[in-house]
């Protein structure tokens, strides 16, 4: 068997291509009894204080004499707000302070991360409303007390004076009024490139479809949580609690609060899963830290539950009308897509990138010669929306893979036949997809995709499989499989960089701007830094998270971290090889050429003496050491990595599922993933990501839904009926990565792995259960609750 | 998420609670059993007890016992028999294997699997689901089907209700404020019973979307006394007389139930709720009264 | 008004005066400084705050901490014997079933509970029973994998003995 597939028990085997070592240039050669930790499955440096009750998360960092905030939210979801009145609240012992709007006005709206629009900006979202609620949990306003049983008795006791307003909760309904003058429609997004009208003159069939994902989201484990610090002995304002992208928010909040950088800090504790959601800013980060220097006292918020569920970022509601040109032969000639994408109130940190990632990357690895798509980004009156994993391609994959399941359906072909004839070949790359999305011109830097679909196929034993389930689907069983096709995206630019130094212990540590939502980060940069220069992972120490220790960092989101964090790792500790070597060459009397580093000492290659300890080099190098002569002083060195656009991994997805026709519910019987990562740091942590993707994704087919009633009153509000899958709802997922195709963008080859298990869930479950109950084309909607399941089987009925 | 203040008291006999729970009634004073249910809707401050009465240091108050039938002012007609006391602290785990020979055994150990997930059935308690009365409740369905017969006790005095005056509506009960619910007793169906049970609910644990518990004797081939109780979807556990009518003297087979099952998806009113239409809810009652009077025959 | 209590934690005593309403969960974190054990939805859904309360294993959040004065009380940092990690934290490690680790102290210690019983759980009852608890990062195919490692570990280490 060509391909290896972890499945239950196994340790992840990779895919490698050939038997060559898989050294990186400059790296050091395996060692005899100590592998290169690059791309083996080694346990994680993170794990030993998560496992002993040892973490600190948000909730469990306090400070001396701190105060809780409490939010006060809008219990509609529109209306005008003539006033509140607190002072029920503000005579309850304990209470502080309750500020409202008029507490602070000279602190603008939370702006994009990625700088000003005149289009966008007039809906962001102010951290106390103003003069208008937009959704039920808007907040309205902060109560502050001495501990947080006060201060949730005293928010019950904040009165709202409101106004109600139409509510909108359909993107594709009329357009509404966000302010006056402001409609809901902020801006439309275009892309395109071939001439569609052409192609859809000359196309033997078109096949149109509307489409449709449901509202959900990361839903990590630990909500949010914030701690506002300010050290006024030092001047310096503390948040506590970061996550994703500190040094970002870093600049952001130094805007708001009109303060230097320098003088604001960030520190991420452990987070407890982020998923795209957490470590963004939120009204309630900055209103802590405000907090925290006017009342000058340190402040501490920890989202619940409840909270959690209406107001961090969902995700996902697209509705999508969609039609395909098709030729006689299955080729499709062009793609047409008009969407609306259900913004929820306001706009937040990431603008539109969510709807303009959905334009880009629809397409997918299909070779596509024409291809529009108009994106109207819309306002209602639900929880604001933003990232969640893999935004815009679980959307897109589940469109796309839809409607090539629509379009063989339609032409009588194979759905497998017509990926085939459809996919771009390997020869085609790079690939220039002749559109830009998030700043970035799409090209697809390599690949195989007709090579992994066949590897999946055979790793399945796809004919087998097929029988399987005819015979099953003969005895009165409905089961059904479906696949799909995605490419993903990864290593979002432009640049990172990160310090590494070697201690005269002989411990390294390597201070990046990354940032770890859970990961696995810390190893697998120390995997990277251990192999280039020549240590054991376990004496690498990662910092991450901290504005106060590096001044510049990308943080962990868009499949970045392994990228571009791990690249510059690279770049940094080749460069801290390069000045260890340079020493001990001086320290041994022998050339440079002549010297490795093995196990984190300097040895004379074929040479069994004992040779130099790292430690002992770096002393050599201190500033005050003779030894150094004209060197720089320090084992230590910065490393950085640009690149000029991202990189893109691929992958297929197969589903097999099975329909209970009595009530209506699905359940994934097997889940397989084929996965190309270019190469892979540590093919366990790899697999992790996947089969946790997975399940997420199997929520969001089958489970999760964040449903609001006509009133925007949000009807999943606690994990009773956000309905988050458990053990009982997910398979055991069977992985295989493989390496057919490193990126030729960054040194180590790497490709993003964090968004591949969620990308292509919808599509191919939606393609199983349509195969399950035999009607072709039937679901067109996610989440394919039981209910809307158990319709579908009427309409077949009736 | 964390509940308005409210007084404690932990008293040691029953006694003392009932004394206890006289006094503080008025201010919505409660008792509090395994907590499972009522913490979670304190921590929403959905409900704002000013006290909470706490009966988990009451010993004898998890009696799981067999005794004569006894018969009462809402049962004076009791048949002779055995029934099964199930005492205040009863947890749902003690369920976890048979407490009674027979198919009642059975049957509650089977049932006691639906109830929510492991940890929460080592501390919600049998009596305690039944004084919440969750329509979705599996033991409601149980004690409505089975025809329980509850204990209320309060220093007034102690009364016994049938399941069926008991359960008066969505959370909502026959136990007037100062009195509790001491214990439940269910008569032992004979030996030969057959007893099936079917639930569906989104996620393995969760509240389920509609429930189904039959049981019938069977006298030469032929079902007798059938019972056919439905619950999760009206708003408290029902019988179905129509289902049963169309039981009663049949022999076994799968039109049968089928069609006693089709009988009590159009005898159903199923609860408005948003998301659930009426036409679903009656569909799942199909299909679990039929999947459970199968179980009840095979 | 506070009532005061002791609770005996991993087999410390911790006298403490708490309001009827702080959870245990909230008493053993904020009172006791014992944070491992951790909150995720306050209403007995998640299991990330599961402990074990005289053998069984009970989600934190849905006891008051009152109800527990007097019992045996167990968390996620007793499980260790100095260094020396109990089997589901190595096996945990070694089967990376964990990533961000919110979830991992209530896993193990509704773990530890089943594995503790004295008629261990079939694999059934093992997937049933860690059906409660929710894992967000995982796809709990690991979690399954190093819970059943470590029953294999403690099973042998007990028929050794």
């Amino acid at each position: 068997m060509s391909a290896a597939i972890a499945a239950a028990g196994e340790t992840p085997v990779v895919d490698r291509p050939t038997e060559a070592p898989v050294a990186v240039p400059g790296t050091t050669a395996p060692h005899n009894d100590r592998p290169d930790p690059f791309g083996q499955s080694v346990t994680r440096l993170e794990d030993l204080p998560l496992v002993r009750g040892q973490g600190r998360f948000a909730a469990d960092l306090s400070f001396p004499h701190q105060l809780h905030m409490r939010m006060v939210r809008s219990p509609v979801a529109h209306a005008r707000l003539l006033g509140v009145d607190a002072s029920e609240a503000l005579a309850m012992r304990g209470v502080v302070a309750v500020w409202t709007a008029q507490d602070v006005v000279g602190i603008p709206c939370i702006p994009l991360r990625e700088g000003p629009s005149v289009e966008l900006d007039p809906y962001l979202q102010p951290i106390l409303a103003r003069d208008r609620v937009r959704y039920v949990g808007d907040p309205v306003a902060a109560v502050f007390a001495t501990d947080p049983f006060i201060a949730e008795d005293a928010a019950e006791r904040v009165s709202l004076d409101l106004e109600s307003l139409p509510v909108l909760t359909d993107a594709t309904a009329a357009l509404g009024e966000f302010a006056p003058g402001l409609p809901t429609q902020p801006t439309t997004i275009r892309k395109g490139y071939g001439d569609i009208e052409a192609a859809f003159a000359k196309a033997a069939c078109t096949v149109e479809l509307e489409l449709a994902t449901g509202r959900h989201s990361g839903v990590p484990l630990e909500t949010r949580g914030a701690i506002g610090r300010y050290d006024a002995a030092r001047d310096v304002l503390e948040l506590h609690g970061a996550a994703k992208v500190p040094h970002r928010n870093r600049d952001a909040l130094a805007r708001m609060l009109g303060r230097s950088p320098h003088a604001i800090h960030l520190f991420e504790l452990h987070v407890g899963g982020g998923f795209g959601v957490r470590g963004e800013i939120y009204p309630e980060d900055v209103l802590v830290l405000l907090a925290a220097m006017r009342l000058e006292r340190p402040v501490k918020w920890i989202e619940d539950r409840y909270e959690a569920l209406m107001t961090t970022n969902q995700s996902r509601e697209q509705v999508h009308r969609v039609r395909a040109a098709v030729a006689a032969d299955g080729f499709v000639l062009a793609m047409d897509d008009e969407f609306f994408h259900d913004q929820g109130a306001y706009v937040r940190t990431h603008g539109d990138r969510v709807a303009d990632m959905t334009a880009g990357i629809l397409p997918g690895g299909y070779v596509l010669p024409a291809y529009r798509v108009t994106g109207h980004y819309r306002l209602t009156n639900k929880t604001p929306a933003a990232t969640y994993r893999a935004p815009g391609r679980f959307e897109s994959s589940f469109v796309r893979e839809r409607l090539f399941d629509a379009i063989a359906q339609r032409m009588g072909i194979d759905p497998i036949e017509l990926r085939r004839r459809n996919l771009i070949r390997p020869e085609q790359m790079p690939f220039p997809r002749g559109i830009e999305t998030i700043e970035d011109n799409i090209v697809f830097d390599s690949g195989d995709y007709p090579l992994l679909l066949q590897k999946t196929l055979d790793a399945l034993d796809w004919p087998r499989l097929q029988a399987d389930l005819q015979a099953r689907r003969a005895q009165g069983e409905a089961v059904g499989v479906g696949l799909a096709c995605f490419v993903e995206k990864s290593g979002l630019g432009p640049a990172d960089g990160v310090r590494i130094t070697v201690d005269f212990t002989g411990a390294v540590e390597v201070v990046t701007g990354g940032a770890s939502v859970g990961q696995g980060f810390e190893t697998v940069v120390a995997q990277i830094c251990a192999s280039t220069l020549g240590v054991d992972y376990r004496r690498v120490r990662v910092v991450h998270g901290r504005t106060d220790r590096i001044q510049y960092g990308v943080g962990a989101h868009a499949g970045r971290a392994t990228v571009m964090t791990g690249s510059a790792t690279h770049n940094a500790a080749l460069r801290v090889r390069a000045k260890a070597l340079d020493m001990a060459a001086s320290m041994l009397g022998c050339a440079i050429e002549g010297l490795d580093i093995v196990d984190g000492r300097v040895i004379r290659r074929g040479d069994s003496g004992p040779g130099l300890a790292l430690g002992d080099v770096a002393s050599a190098l201190a500033p005050t050491a003779r030894a150094r002569g004209e060197r720089e002083p320090g084992l230590t060195a910065e490393g950085w990595y640009e690149t000029p656009s991202m990189t893109y991994p691929y992958g297929v997805h197969v589903a097999v599922v099975r329909v209970d026709r009595d009530t209506g519910a699905a359940r994934v019987e097997r889940f397989f993933v084929g996965y190309d990562v270019g190469r892979a740091v540590n093919p366990m942590l790899v697999e992790g990501q996947i089969v946790g993707g997975v399940a997420q994704g199997i929520g969001g087919a089958l489970l999760e839904e964040f449903a609001y009633d006509e009133n925007g009153e949000p009807l999943a509000v606690t994990l009773a009926d956000y309905l988050l899958p458990t053990l009982d709802d997910i398979p055991p997922v069977e992985v295989m990565i493989t390496e057919d195709a490193p990126s030729p963008l960054n040194p180590l080859g790497i490709k993003g792995a964090g968004e591949a298990g969620i990308n292509g869930v919808g599509a191919a479950i939606a393609a199983a259960i349509d195969d399950a109950i035999g009607q072709p084309g039937a679901v067109t909607r996610l989440p394919v609750t039981p209910v809307r399941l158990k319709a579908l089987l009427r309409q077949r009925a009736g | 998420m964390r509940s308005v203040a409210f007084q404690y008291h932990a008293p040691r006999s029953l006694d003392e609670a009932l004394a206890i729970l006289a006094e503080v009634a008025p201010e919505d004073g409660r008792i509090i059993a395994g907590g499972q249910s009522l913490v979670p809707t304190m921590a929403f401050r959905f409900v704002r007890p000013g006290h909470l009465v706490d009966i988990n240091r009451i010993a004898g108050l998890d009696r799981l016992s067999e005794q004569p039938v006894v018969a009462s002012v809402p049962a004076p007609d009791a048949a002779p028999g055995t029934e099964l006391v199930i005492g205040a602290l009863v947890r749902h785990a003690a369920f976890h294997r048979p407490v009674v020979a027979g198919p009642l055994g059975r049957l509650l150990t089977e049932v006691a699997g639906h109830i929510a997930h492991y940890p929460i059935r080592m501390r919600g308690t049998f009596c305690g689901s039944l004084a919440h009365a969750d329509p979705a409740s599996e033991w409601c369905l149980v004690a409505s089907t089975l025809d329980a017969r509850l204990v209320l006790r309060s220093v007034r005095g102690e009364r016994i209700v049938r399941a069926d005056d008991f359960f008066t509506g969505v959370m909502s009960t026959a136990i007037e404020p100062d009195e509790m619910l001491v214990e439940a007793r269910i008569t032992l169906p004979s030996a030969g019973a057959r007893m099936g049970f079917d639930e569906f609910s989104r996620r393995r644990g969760d509240f389920a979307l509609a429930m189904a518990l039959v049981s019938f004797d069977l006298v030469d081939g032929r079902i007798h006394s059938p019972r056919v109780g439905v619950s999760g979807v009206e708003d408290r556990p029902c019988r179905i007389a129509q289902a049963e009518a169309l039981l009663e003297g049949c022999v076994p087979a799968i039109d049968v139930f089928q069609a006693a099952a089709r009988a009590a998806a159009a005898a159903v009113d199923p609860l408005e709720q948003p998301q659930l239409p009426a036409i679903y809810r009656r569909e799942l009652v199909e299909s679990s009264v039929r999947r459970a009077l199968e179980r009840a025959w095979v | 008004m506070k009532h005061p209590i002791t609770l005996t934690i991993n087999g410390h005593r911790h006298e403490v005066e708490v309001e009827p309403r702080r959870t245990l969960a909230d008493v053993i974190r904020e009172e006791c400084r014992l944070t491992g054990t951790h909150v995720g939805c306050e209403h007995g859904v998640c299991g990330a705050c599961t402990v074990i309360v005289d053998g069984d294993p009970v989600r934190a959040c849905l006891v008051f901490a009152v109800q527990a004065e007097g019992a045996q009380i167990r968390t996620v940092e007793g499980l260790a014997q100095g260094s020396q990690l109990h089997p589901l934290q190595q096996a945990f490690m070694d089967h990376h079933a964990l990533q961000c680790g919110f979830c991992t102290p209530g896993f193990l210690m509704l773990s530890t509970a089943l594995l503790e019983r004295p008629d261990p759980p079939s694999d059934a009852e093992l997937q049933e029973a860690l059906s409660s608890n929710l894992c967000r990062c995982t796809g709990y195919k690991n979690i399954v994998l190093a819970v059943r490692a470590a029953s294999k570990a403690m099973h042998a280490t007990s028929g050794a003995a």
